[in-house]
């Protein structure tokens, strides 16, 4: 047992306990809290699998970004330390039992399959070779959905505006 | 680095997938089941990711595509929540059980 094996271990408990703890929580607070330290463990992952521009990413816009959001969000419209309802204890057994099920047949299947992996030769995710192709206009470049998504962006804020400035006007 | 498989990482981002989906099942409070559909979103990527590193190393479509979930990411979380705040405005109230009705 290597230590890289030890690492990946190590990083997969982080985000598989912080997962379980952020979605069983009672106090939702600390729910976020569990989810924070889950997204941190992926981007180590993503470090473990030399992606670091990816890695870089998910900090900036996961941990610095949608959790901050959410954060937020709580205090404003919680009480923030009581404690949420449990859930009904047949909704939580069948919810448990639809969960384990199908993870149990999804990884069964993985088991089974055989995967193949490339022959040709390797091609760095630097933040170069990223660049190059996320902007190139040829056959395997992504300039198109690079436009798309940012229009998204433009019409999520706009949206995002006019949700707020609605009720304000109806509630003066 | 060698001992380590796809299928170490699948079985991760696969347990995930199914918290995620575990959480959405059993909260009944409209944040924590935006921050489960962040675990079954944050599981995908890792997919792309392992997928793109494991098997089809001569590209890097996989990164990209986790590259553009991210934004989707981030916008669909600051619209949800845009919309989870009105809705608490109006009801006072964020869990679903309350939110019965289109129009208030």
């Amino acid at each position: 047992m290597s230590a890289s094996t030890v690492i990946f271990y190590i990083i997969s408990a982080v985000i598989l306990v912080g997962a379980l703890l952020a979605v069983t929580a009672r106090k939702i607070f600390r729910a976020a809290v569990y989810l924070l330290f889950s997204l941190i463990g992926i981007a180590g992952l993503y470090f473990f699998l030399n992606y670091e521009f990816i890695a870089a990413v998910q900090i900036v816009v996961y941990v610095g970004g949608i959790v901050v959001l959410i954060i937020f969000s709580i205090f404003l419209t919680h009480e923030s330390g009581s404690d949420m309802k449990s859930p009904a204890i047949g909704r939580a057994i069948y919810s448990g039992l639809a969960a384990v099920f199908a993870f149990a047949l999804t990884f069964f299947i993985i088991n089974k399959t055989e995967f193949y992996p490339t022959q040709n030769e390797t091609l760095e995710p630097s933040v170069r070779n990223i660049g190059l192709q996320m902007l190139s206009t040829t056959e395997h470049g992504y300039l198109l959905p690079f436009e798309a998504v940012s229009m998204l962006l433009l019409a999520a804020m706009i949206g995002c505006i006019v949700i707020a400035i609605k009720t304000r006007t109806q509630t003066d | 680095m060698n001992e380590i498989g796809l299928n170490h990482i699948l079985f991760v981002s696969t347990a995930l997938f199914f918290i995620g989906v575990y959480g959405f099942l059993t909260r009944r409070n409209l944040i924590t089941m935006l921050m489960s559909i962040e675990l079954i979103l944050n599981s995908v990527n890792i997919n792309f990711i392992a997928f793109n590193k494991y098997l089809f190393s001569d590209k890097l479509d996989g990164l990209f595509f986790t590259v553009f979930i991210i934004t989707i990411a981030a916008a669909e979380a600051a619209v949800a929540i845009a919309i989870i705040i009105n809705l608490y405005r109006n009801y006072k109230s964020i869990d679903v059980e309350d939110a019965d009705q289109m129009k208030h």
